[in-house]
């Protein structure tokens, strides 16, 4: 049966192997059987030894996590396009792993049955089938489709090193395969190598490769003047090409380029040079699937030109994060490392949002992170909160000004929420007409906060005043903050007011020392790491930095620490609180990795006796800097 | 009871007999057994006398799987029609899509229906719609319960002062906010679609809200 629906998983099913085989009529007449199955993040679609369902899967949109439950290792990742589930069907045996969604996903169920005429009509599909038959895991094909390189030999090697992370890695080699002929001039081949961003370019005769240019091979024989540009591809290409399988492995490769020492290979059918190239695999690529390395992370996100590729990269940034947290690299390193890294995911995505506008943008602007992003704590993938501001503008032009960027901004915070910055429920971010404003709109918004501090105003202080400029104008942003410590001199109560929404989070630890844990909703009995331990250290640690007025530093453990300098009688409580928002920040993180969410609630009976003394003795700390913030700035008569 | 029954349906067809039969059958209580209907109809306009319906949409979900095959999707043979809202469905008067007549769709739409659980968006309009075309027939009104996407995205949201919560929010706004492909938006059952994938979120959510209980979200 054809219908809207049918049509729609047809389109996208085409995109990928086995079906992008299948002619258009057939495929929509299997799309007509298909089952459109949604999970939410964490649940299971089938688990260890479960009879095998009657269809195998295909990632439409989320990701799937495939793992072996008795080694709780990782077997493979699924993205979109991604096949699981057909072997055991094929094999006719129960599920030998655990499948479930990493995050929130759409799956489309293609029954066995109706797919398997097509496996018989087309020889494709039937390779495609006997492949996934014969190889453990799931696509035989994403090796060669994805640019997958880890292959089964690569991931068992790996779960024997207890490295299950580095099966997730995700290696890209550009399929997209940048050639020319023999014939082909020098300057030709240059423009198109820039144009493309590209190292190295192929030399191709009826499809088959004959030699390689790289970028060395133009600075050595082209720019020393040894030979014109207008000289010929084949004067300078090496040859013949060394070529290799597609189905190599990680390690092969690195050896492949060592033993030769060159930095591309190219990648053919059937590792001859007598069969077609099918994509080309440069050092870089490599690096990156090795890539436990920022620079190296730095640089693909730099070079990322899709926001899709960002969020493969953000997977990287966790694995990163993962291995500092194992090898117990210090916290502020750790943060400051992994801050890095996000900021720049985030300036990507605005480069990339700007140029899918039609116009520049008419006059400067710059680009916020508020909240824990602001303060550079934010190390796993939390909501966004962000504002944006621009230059003042005449009054006529406001309307017209305001739209622009408010358009800019819908573009950002989308391609945000992509690469798993979830959307603020409180809808805190430029794109809310409210958060993207003028430069002295703006400093009215914040004057109005500060001399009317009613609780609203001081939560949105809170919130606002830990921003930090990620992208744009500087000059915009520093002159916002001049303008808010002249208002707080002004309006000194502002800052009593401050103190009191600093102590007004719930306490930590009941009156026999135990932990207070939540009584109500999805986290019942949960611990709230984030609300009842860090947030009581960060809105103290603000309110006393800026009664100070320190600007520029909004990290809370590097306020405390400025804070230790400023007043050395209270010293030691300074830097006692430093640490402790070290140690919670770390404990947050581990925690948000092992549970793959933020890490704000806690299951107290998970944790060791240890840990759960560590975390006491926090509240200790956090109680005696409330005790000090009530009497500095004489909260108590406010309360009152 | 039954007697009461028996004598208001005593001149009603057969097909309609039918689809009241399925309602002696209780509703499941664990949510994944239930059987929803997800539904969209586009119609010549918004009035509820003079407007007729050009085409339902409709496709059914269980345990949070939509199965393709058991989709519904008719395309009615009208005469009214008002040249404005071609913009809006895309569906001309004279490009006849395999039309049926109005009857010969809700006769298929009951068959279809069944006592399953309907879910819309904006239902009130679609309900509204639907009803007035089995009045024309001297039929009642439908009997399915009905979850509304509108309101219930409403309750997913946070209460906080720093919010300020919409009267309305349109299918386009939730496409947005759950990143659905706003693909085939206008068509009956694209639309239907949209609301499905936005429903299984938004159930998602409620899930992890406190006190969430079918019987609440059914209420």
């Amino acid at each position: 049966m054809n219908n809207t629906i049918s049509i729609r998983v047809a389109d996208f099913l085409k995109r990928f192997p086995p079906f992008n085989a299948i002619s258009k009529s057939d495929l929509e007449m299997l799309a007509g059987k298909v089952s459109i199955v949604y999970r939410d993040k964490g649940s299971f679609i089938f688990e260890t030894d479960e009879i095998p369902h009657e269809c195998f899967y295909v990632v439409h949109k989320g990701a799937v996590i495939l793992k072996n439950k008795e080694k709780d290792s990782l077997l493979d990742m699924c993205d979109e396009g991604d096949i699981f589930g057909l072997r055991p069907l094929i094999a006719n045996e129960n599920y030998k792993m655990d499948a479930y969604a990493l995050e929130e996903s759409i799956l489309y169920a293609i029954p066995l049955e109706a797919f398997r005429p097509y496996s018989q009509n087309y020889q494709d599909v039937s390779n495609f089938l006997l492949e996934s038959f014969a190889s453990n895991t799931r696509n035989p094909y994403s090796i060669k489709q994805k640019g997958q390189l880890v292959s089964e030999k690569a991931s068992e090697s790996n779960n024997g090193s207890d490295n299950v992370m580095f099966d997730l890695q995700q290696v890209t080699y550009s399929k997209k395969i940048v050639c020319c002929t023999k014939s082909t001039t020098i300057k030709a081949i240059a423009e198109r190598m820039t144009k493309k961003r590209v190292g190295a370019m192929l030399v191709v005769e009826n499809k088959l490769p004959i030699g390689i240019i790289t970028d060395k091979d133009i600075r050595n024989k082209v720019a020393t003047g040894l030979l014109p540009i207008t000289a010929k591809a084949y004067s300078i290409m090496s040859s013949p090409v060394i070529t290799y399988p597609n189905t190599m492995t990680v390690s092969q490769a690195q050896m492949a380029m060592m033993k030769s020492n060159i930095s591309h290979l190219c990648l053919t059918e059937d590792g001859t040079v007598n069969t077609a190239a099918v994509g080309i695999l440069s050092k870089h690529d490599l690096m990156l699937t090795l890539g436990n390395n920022p620079a190296v992370l730095m640089k693909a996100i730099k070079r990322a030109r899709k926001v899709k590729k960002i969020k493969l990269i953000r997977k990287s940034i966790m694995n990163l994060l993962q291995g500092y947290l194992d090898q117990n690299i210090p916290m502020t390193l750790t943060s400051r490392i992994i801050s890095e890294l996000n900021d720049a995911c985030v300036k990507q995505v605005i480069e990339l949002s700007l140029k899918r506008m039609s116009t520049e943008p008419p006059i400067k602007f710059a680009w916020l992170s508020m909240g824990s992003q602001g303060r550079s704590e934010q190390l796993l993938h939390t909501d966004q909160d962000n504002a944006l501001i621009f230059e003042d503008v005449p009054e006529t032009e406001l309307t017209e000004t305001s739209e622009y960027f408010v358009q800019l901004a819908q573009i950002i915070t989308k391609g945000l929420m992509k690469i798993g910055y979830e959307y603020c429920p409180a809808e805190m971010m430029g794109s809310n007409p409210k958060w993207c404003l003028s430069l002295s709109q703006w400093k009215s918004t914040v004057g109005h906060w500060i001399s009317y501090p009613g609780p609203e105003e001081v939560l949105l202080s809170a919130i606002f005043f830990d921003f930090t400029i990620v992208y744009g104008e500087k000059d915009l942003a520093d002159e916002l903050t001049e303008h808010i410590f002249k208002e707080t001199s002004t309006y000194p109560v502002f800052f009593r007011h401050l103190a009191s929404g600093a102590l007004q989070n719930p306490s930590p630890s009941g009156f026999f020392r135990s932990f207070l844990v939540e009584d109500d909703g999805a986290h019942k009995d949960f611990f709230d790491l984030k609300r009842r331990a860090l947030m009581p250290l960060v809105d103290g640690a603000r309110v006393l930095i800026l009664s100070h007025q320190i600007k520029s530093i909004n990290n809370t453990a590097e306020r405390f620490e400025r804070l230790a300098e400023l007043e050395p009688n209270s010293q030691e409580l300074f830097l006692a609180c430093s640490y402790a928002t070290k140690a919670l920040l770390k404990f947050r993180t581990k925690q948000g990795l092992l549970h793959n969410d933020s890490g704000r609630f806690i299951a107290l009976d998970t944790l060791s006796k240890e840990e759960k003394i560590k975390l006491k003795r926090t509240f200790k700390t956090i109680k005696e800097l409330q005790e000090l913030i009530k009497v500095r700035f004489m909260v108590a008569n406010l309360l009152s | 009871m039954r007697l009461f029954k028996k004598k208001k349906n005593v001149h009603l067809p057969d097909f309609w007999h039918d689809y009241e039969e399925a309602f002696n059958q209780k509703l499941p209580d664990n949510i994944n057994e239930i059987r929803f209907v997800v539904l969209d109809t586009e119609t010549t306009g918004f009035d509820y006398e003079n407007d007729r319906i050009l085409s339902i949409g409709a496709l059914s979900l269980k345990n949070s799987t939509i199965i393709v095959s058991e989709s519904f999707e008719v395309y009615l043979d009208q005469y009214f029609y008002h040249a404005a809202n071609v913009e809006i469905h895309g569906i001309l008067r004279d490009e006849r899509k395999n039309c049926i007549s109005e009857l010969e769709a809700i006769q298929q739409f009951l068959k279809f229906l069944r006592n399953s659980v309907i879910v819309a968006h904006h239902a009130g309009f679609d309900m509204k719609m639907l009803n007035c075309a089995l009045e024309r027939y001297g039929l009642p009104k439908l009997q399915n319960k009905v979850l509304d996407t509108s309101y219930l995205y409403k309750k997913t949201l946070i209460y906080s002062p720093l919010l300020t919560r919409k009267e309305q929010y349109s299918l386009d706004e939730l496409a947005e906010k759950f990143d659905i492909a706003k693909k085939d938006r206008h068509t009956a059952l694209g639309d239907s679609y949209i609301t499905a994938i936005a429903f299984l979120k938004i159930i998602e959510k409620l899930k992890k809200k406190s006190k969430f209980s079918l019987k609440k979200l059914m209420r």
